[in-house]
């Protein structure tokens, strides 16, 4: 015995369809700069497709069911190509609860017990909106994921280690430094020193906007890994600011070269080389 | 059981760690080592650990004791040739190895050696230059 809904909703199949076409075609909202009308009838078809014929008496009240797999994978794949079409989050969210209205109008007609018409209305809502909230997860996942992808790429990108001179490595910190980060930082100078067989490696942190006692105790960190390479670490680019909050925590740093400027650095890495450098 | 050879180069004793260390190696190592400064009367020690890939707590000390116990025994000791990964972990773990001298290479720690040494003959307070 199938449910009174399901059976009008596989048998009105296109008339379902047909509804929901008219009813996005009238929308004032409607993004036919971002999409052909043919492109969004196939789309939209589909998806009704898809839908009416995973319904059964089983699943019509459990939207995760696996029954719905195909509806889900549907709603994934068009959510992301609705994000990267450039529609708003509101606007595909609004095109799947537009089905809704399709389906409860199409109930409306066939079914004349009131009492009815209130039960199946009520699960077709929750399904479409449960399948709504799926939509929406899946589009921020993908934004998630680009914003993943491109901290990565911040990280990498902004931890270059220059070769200043002969035996002087130079590497400068732009944003804050976390946990994370340090240790991208730590491997990418300590891997750079055998490689080039640095003995004086300059860390220039004029572009760490503030130091609090983690970022430096990630500082001393990498500072000493230097010297159990066998290298010498120089701070450079301390400004007074950043000065005065070290001596208010109490970090001690002085068991570290610090310098204020990278020139003054490289003229303190160069005297510790033993080199000179004189005008021609 | 595997044994670490200790070379003997003039004045200096030359460690080179081929294999990943284990308990048992390192301290027969600390233990063979010291004998060894002793009976040289070596002024300077270099330990080279650029084949050690993996290093634990008790590794790290074991090498900071060696370096310690030249120290108390007169010779100036140099690990060279630390892997960034085995810096990196000595460091989380909390061992700086303060006191022990660090070169990239041993040709570094070499150099290194020698100025110490050089240093050490020229103290006038020490009494004891060639």
């Amino acid at each position: 015995m199938k449910n009174e809904a399901i059976k009008v909703l596989q048998k009105k199949k296109k008339s379902i369809q047909e509804t929901w076409m008219k009813f996005q075609l009238t929308d004032e909202t409607l993004r036919d700069d971002l999409m052909t009308n043919d492109d969004l009838r196939k789309q939209s078809e589909e998806l009704v497709d898809v839908l009416v014929s995973s319904l059964d008496d089983t699943n019509i009240d459990d939207p995760r069911n696996a029954g719905f797999d195909g509806v889900v994978d549907i709603l994934s794949a068009l959510s992301i190509s609705r994000a990267k079409q450039g529609y708003s989050p509101r606007e595909t969210g609004v095109y799947v609860f537009s089905l809704k209205d399709a389906l409860l109008h199409v109930l409306q007609q066939e079914i004349k017990d009131p009492q009815e018409l209130y039960v199946q209305s009520m699960k077709i809502i929750k399904l479409i909106d449960s399948f709504g909230v799926t939509t929406f997860e899946t589009f921020i996942k993908g934004r998630e994921e680009v914003i993943l992808r491109q901290t990565d790429e911040i990280s990498e990108i902004s931890t270059p280690v220059i070769r200043v001179w002969d035996g002087i490595v130079a590497l400068p910190i732009i944003g804050t430094l976390d946990s994370a980060r340090t240790q991208i930082v730590m491997e990418s100078l300590l891997q750079q020193i055998v490689e080039t067989s640095s003995s004086i490696a300059i860390l220039d942190i004029s572009g760490v906007p503030a130091v609090d006692s983690l970022v430096a105790q990630h500082l001393l960190k990498t500072v000493s890994a230097t010297r159990l390479m066998g290298a010498e670490c120089i701070i450079s680019g301390i400004r007074p600011e950043i000065a005065q909050t070290v001596v208010h925590l109490g970090i001690d740093l002085s068991g570290i070269i610090t310098k204020s400027s990278l020139a003054s650095a490289l003229k303190t890495a160069f005297n510790i080389l033993q080199l000179q450098v004189v005008k021609k | 059981m595997d044994k670490i050879p200790i070379l003997r180069m003039g004045d200096l004793l030359l460690v080179t760690i081929q294999v990943d260390l284990y308990d048992r190696i390192a301290e027969a190592l600390e233990a063979d080592l010291v004998q060894a400064i002793d009976k040289s009367g070596a002024q300077g020690v270099l330990i080279d650990i650029s084949a050690v890939n993996i290093i634990d707590s008790f590794m790290g000390r074991i090498i900071g004791n060696i370096a310690m116990m030249s120290k108390v025994l007169d010779a100036e000791t140099v690990v060279v040739g630390m892997q960034p990964a085995v810096a990196i972990t000595l460091v989380e773990l909390g061992l700086q190895l303060s006191g022990v001298l660090t070169a990239l290479n041993v040709e570094k720690g070499m150099t290194l050696l020698r100025s110490k040494i050089a240093v050490k003959d020229n103290d006038p307070e020490d009494g004891n230059t060639e």
